[in-house]
């Protein structure tokens, strides 16, 4: 019961995280030099065509009252129509967004799957040669920009070993780039983290305790080190998991997916600012609700954390 | 030689014989233990001093080979534990050991469990390393009863670390040391952590623990007072030697003691004596990176020769009572 109250009590606080992140894109978005009316109609509009698109827009109205008046729609669900191609947002977002969060979702997987295990292996075996090894590699992925890797691995699978499919959706063929790169930074924090994490719980009286006890090193370490080597690690899995998903905006263009990420980068050149508002607003949300799961993994794991207080 | 070890595993439980222990860090090497001789006999309650850096928990650390691995090595020396010498053994054999024979009880009992394994769980785990075969239900009944004569209510069993006090947590520690009926009890200051009615509190149930289990127990401690309470045997230890042995009768009667001893004993307040300074002893210990070649505690010594800086001094033995000093040899001698 006190998770469902906890749960909701963490949403609530998504409230003013919202307003605040909107009320500055807002700002920014209609302050920006350049007419939206202008946009719609080109060049040749005649003066009294653009008035009457502004007034029926609503951009004739102070930016603070636009802004109220998009809030009280918003929050009765209605996030308005593109300006560019009069699509429901809320139902353009939804259709698009399954994409996006599958690459996202197995990007995130795959790091983990591999991550993990391997940062917790090169601690146990410290300054040996795997421990060096995956310290290059995790650099090597961290330090190099996805879209780069993106193209490259384009060129190598796509066009000269014609393995896989270079752009678009379609079955799970198409989703072994994308994910690939979208997962690579994901990988390097796992190995990194999950080592470091254990380098520190390795060292500490309880693993000692343990063997004092007659556990062998490899139950020590699977029975007493893993569990808490984890709990930082878990927190870097929402942090990376959000972050594919902003990260998505590189790859979804990279690899041609209709995805929210090209959806929001093409909105934000067209000054589509419904399309922007309301894709930000559901990638807050979504952002929120990863992080609300994964404090309540945490508290699971760590017996320390308590949710009622 | 066969026949001496026999003779010897009846007579000692541990007999630690001329053991070196060195550690390889990366800008020296730091000799722990330096010829470093004990024996504990079935059942005892020896008491082990030093002050910090003597050796006392290397010496419990390398009975349980649990020494940092790469970094401390046994260069020489055995440790005979009923036939069988530590030293020589394999990993197999020592993961059988530790927990089941020898238990060890560290200092800090705030960072000696698991912060997120239920204490009962943790307690249970030594049954299920060194008991496979028995049942889930008996194993559960174990823990209550070790739970309820460590004093903690064994329907506290499903809790975690975090919501003990300092002193149960030790209790819970020593719980875990002995589910298992061990021969041995390994204690590195066991209650030094913990105010003085705990401390008390602690030592008492220990010692009718050990008398339950016949456990031998060695107490390391800086503690004199406590070794006085609770010990029927002392050790002191200094630059990773044992430099004087016997009862706590023999030790603390100061009829007869090793310089470093009687410097130690002055350290204790009196309330009888009217003194108004303790005597400290002067200096600092020994460089263990660089040992002299004659008496490590020469240069702190009042009494000191120009032997003891020569050559290393010899065991003197009388009654029992066995003291690492030239002083004696050239009296008795």
């Amino acid at each position: 019961m006190y998770l469902v109250k906890y749960s909701v009590k963490r949403l609530m606080m998504l409230i003013p995280v919202i307003l605040g992140v909107t009320l500055i894109l807002y700002f920014v978005m209609a302050l920006a030099p350049g007419n939206p009316a202008r946009q719609i109609l080109g060049a040749n509009a005649s003066d009294e065509q653009m008035a009457a698109l502004e007034a029926e827009m609503g951009l004739d109205q102070p930016i603070i009252v636009q802004y109220a008046r998009y809030i009280l729609r918003a929050v009765q669900l209605d996030f308005g129509t593109s300006w560019i191609n009069g699509n429901d947002v809320l139902t353009t977002f939804l259709s698009k967004l399954p994409n996006t969060l599958l690459v996202a979702l197995v990007a995130t997987l795959w790091a983990i799957a591999l991550g993990i295990p391997i940062g917790i292996y090169s601690a146990v075996k410290q300054y040996s040669l795997f421990d060096y090894g995956s310290m290059i590699v995790a650099m090597l992925l961290f330090s190099l920009p996805a879209f780069w890797m993106g193209i490259l691995s384009q060129i190598l699978f796509c066009v000269v070993l014609r393995w896989l499919p270079a752009t678009g959706i379609g079955d799970w063929r198409h989703l072994i780039l994308p994910a690939l790169i979208l997962g690579a930074n994901t990988l390097a924090a796992m190995i990194r983290m999950s080592r470091t994490s254990m380098l520190d719980v390795l060292k500490q009286d309880y693993i000692r305790t343990a063997r004092a006890k007659g556990a062998s090193k490899r139950r020590a370490v699977l029975k007493h080190a893993v569990g808490n080597s984890m709990i930082p690690v878990i927190t870097q899995i929402g942090i990376s998991f959000a972050g594919c998903i902003g990260g998505a905006v590189v790859t979804e263009t990279v690899f041609t997916i209709p995805g929210i990420g090209a959806m929001l980068i093409n909105a934000v050149k067209a000054r589509d600012i419904p399309v922007v508002m309301g894709s930000v607003i559901f990638i807050a949300i979504i952002v929120g609700v990863i992080n609300l799961i994964v404090d309540l993994i945490c508290a699971k794991v760590d017996p320390r954390i308590d949710l009622a207080a | 030689m066969a026949q001496d070890i026999q003779s010897n595993s009846e007579k000692f439980l541990l007999d630690i014989r001329d053991l070196h222990v060195q550690y390889h860090t990366d800008d020296a090497v730091v000799c722990a233990l330096n010829g470093f001789n004990l024996q504990v006999r079935r059942g005892e309650k020896l008491g082990l001093v030093g002050e910090t850096g003597a050796g006392k928990t290397t010496m419990a650390l390398s009975v349980l080979r649990l020494l940092p691995e790469k970094i401390g090595k046994i260069t020489a020396g055995s440790i005979l534990y009923g036939e069988d010498d530590l030293v020589e053994q394999t990993e197999a054999f020592m993961l059988g050991l530790r927990g089941r024979r020898i238990s060890m009880i560290f200092q800090d009992a705030m960072t000696s469990l698991n912060p997120i394994v239920s204490v009962g769980d943790q307690i249970m785990e030594v049954l299920d390393l060194h008991a496979p075969g028995m049942s889930r239900h008996e194993k559960s009944e174990r823990v209550d009863r070790i739970l309820t004569m460590v004093g903690i209510p064994p329907a506290r069993k499903a809790e975690f670390p975090y919501q003990f006090s300092g002193g149960m947590k030790q209790r819970i520690v020593i719980a875990m040391a002995l589910i298992a009926e061990p021969e041995l009890l390994l204690a590195d200051e066991p209650t030094t952590a913990l105010d003085v009615t705990i401390q008390a509190q602690i030592l008492d149930m220990m010692g009718r623990l050990k008398e339950q289990f016949n456990t031998a127990v060695v107490l390391i401690t800086h503690d004199l007072g406590v070794v006085a309470e609770f010990c029927d045997r002392v050790a002191v230890v200094y630059a990773g030697k044992v430099v004087e042995e016997g009862t706590v009768e023999q030790v603390f009667g100061r009829a007869r003691n090793h310089p470093y001893t009687v410097g130690l004993l002055n350290c204790i307040p009196d309330l009888e004596s009217t003194a108004a300074r303790l005597i400290p002893i002067p200096g600092q210990m020994v460089d263990p990176t660089r040992l002299p070649p004659g008496c490590a505690f020469a240069d702190r010594c009042a009494h000191c020769m120009d032997v003891c800086r020569r050559e290393p001094p010899e065991m003197n033995e009388r009654d029992g009572h066995r003291i690492l000093c030239h002083l004696f040899k050239e009296r008795e001698g």
